[in-house]
């Protein structure tokens, strides 16, 4: 069985990958929010470049977190409703390397995404390129984040009336350490101070939620099948 | 009707655990107590299954016949009583427990998106088992690179029921295995039932109907007690449950 194991995730990632592929409109739909949130700035704030600069490390940030949110609802609920929930603790792999597997392949259709268009985002808020390392490197640690805590919520949130409704009130505010790091790490590098602070509280913080997020997200799978 | 290619499969399903205790049937089920809320849906239900038997879970709707396949998959955690495997507590390690037992639920569980090969690669990858002969012993070859969307209800159940060989487990756990199916293929079902037994693996089928299963045993689940159903409350306080 241990041998099965790095077989059966790599076969819970192909299936993920395979059916974001089939439904590129739903798996676009994150990105394309996350663009056009962005955009919607520029346009209620005002033209300013300077203030847009000065802003731009929040807008960036809180616009990636409330993206990432959009596909977390259908990540275990789509698996519960047409039971397929069940043939995937049937295949006998532990429910949190199960939670794990698509933790994994939600990063790799949204975190992954939302990584590629941060760049042309800041760029049109007027970021300077040379914060642009400490953005993307931010976002990367930050988006792993997202998605193992987004993960862990939607596994507890599962088959919960209104769960749609509790997921973001429950991942929000575990969030909110990555959101203010990860700006503060920009905010340093836009001034002219250390960033690496920051950024090495963001990894302590992706440390801890790796093996912490699976393990819960593991108890929450089984709940819901009860 | 079944082809020559049955006795391979026959094969394949060789399921009889490597050391069986003596003295021990293959599946022992004492005392299954389940609650769902307030209500008790399994009352201390109990049976014992030596290789090659099978069962049939009779019973009105709601009796609980869903719920106690559920419990001996070790999906559902009964709130009392014990599944024995060999002599051996089977819902300790419910994961290893996931190996010994290929589980059908009235959802098939497929994904619409993905072709039906497709659909089967997990539980492949999961059992060693060969997607391509299960299919042809189901009679959905010809289906195996179209998408599950366009596959008739009877098409998807012998898919999902595809699934269950492709398990080689020697515990099947059915509900409702014939939702859906026409006659010719209720008659495969009953050659594969056949050569599952044959092999030393037990079926456990919930239904309506009658099954292809000869000599089956059958376990009534006594339905609720009028008394025992929960009246509706007045003025129930709906949108205040969370």
């Amino acid at each position: 069985m241990t041998l099965r194991i790095p077989a059966l995730i790599t076969a819970i990632l192909e299936r993920d990958l395979r059916l974001a592929l089939r439904h590129g409109a739903d798996t676009l739909g994150a990105v394309l929010f996350f663009i056009l949130a962005g955009a919607l700035f520029p346009l209620a704030l005002g033209p300013s470049p300077e203030l847009l600069r000065r802003m731009a490390p929040g807008i960036v940030w809180v616009c990636a977190l409330l993206a990432a949110l959009l596909p977390l609802d259908r990540l275990f609920g789509s698996e519960l409703e047409d039971g397929s929930l069940d043939q995937l603790l049937m295949t006998g792999l532990p429910p949190s390397l199960i939670a794990l597997a698509k933790m994994i392949a939600h990063w790799l259709t949204t975190g992954l995404p939302l990584l590629l268009a941060a760049g042309p985002l800041a760029i049109m808020l007027g970021m300077p390129t040379t914060s642009m390392v400490v953005l993307l490197t931010g976002l990367l640690l930050g988006t792993l984040i997202l998605s193992l805590i987004g993960g862990m919520a939607a596994s507890v949130v599962l088959g919960a009336r209104r769960g749609g409704v509790l997921l973001p009130l429950l991942v929000l505010p575990l969030t909110t350490p990555a959101l203010i790091f990860g700006a503060a790490a920009l905010d340093a590098a836009q001034t002219g101070l250390s960033w690496g602070p920051d950024l090495e509280l963001l990894g302590a913080f992706l440390a801890a939620a790796l093996p912490l997020c699976p393990l819960a997200a593991g108890a929450g799978l089984r709940a819901a099948v009860e | 009707m079944p082809g020559p290619h049955f006795l391979p499969l026959a094969w394949r399903i060789s399921v009889i655990p490597a050391f069986t205790p003596p003295g021990h049937p293959l599946l022992e089920v004492e005392n299954i107590s389940v609650f769902r809320g307030e209500r008790l849906v399994l009352d201390r239900v109990g049976f014992t299954l030596e290789a090659g038997d099978a069962l049939l879970l009779t019973g009105p709707n709601g009796a609980g016949k869903s719920t106690l396949l559920r419990v001996l998959a070790g999906l559902h955690k009964p709130e009392g009583g014990h599944v024995l495997w060999s002599g051996v507590d089977a819902l300790a390690d419910r994961s290893q427990h996931a190996g010994r037992v290929a589980y059908l639920g009235h959802q098939d569980a497929l994904k619409l998106g993905l072709t039906l090969r497709e659909n089967l690669t997990l539980a492949a990858r999961a059992s060693g088992g060969n997607p391509d002969l299960c299919m042809e012993s189901l009679n959905i070859s010809g289906l195996a690179d179209l998408p599950a969307r366009m596959l008739s209800a009877g098409q998807k159940r012998r898919a999902a029921l595809a699934r269950v060989l492709l398990a080689q487990a020697p515990l099947w756990l059915l509900d409702e295995p014939s939702l859906g199916l026409d006659i010719n293929t209720m008659g495969l079902l009953g050659t594969l039932f056949a050569a599952h037994r044959q092999a030393g693996g037990i079926v456990i089928a919930t239904t309506h109907v009658p099954l292809p299963l000869p000599d089956a045993r059958t376990h009534a689940l006594p339905g609720l007690n009028e008394s025992d159903i929960p009246q509706p409350l007045e003025d129930f306080p709906e949108d205040d449950l969370l």
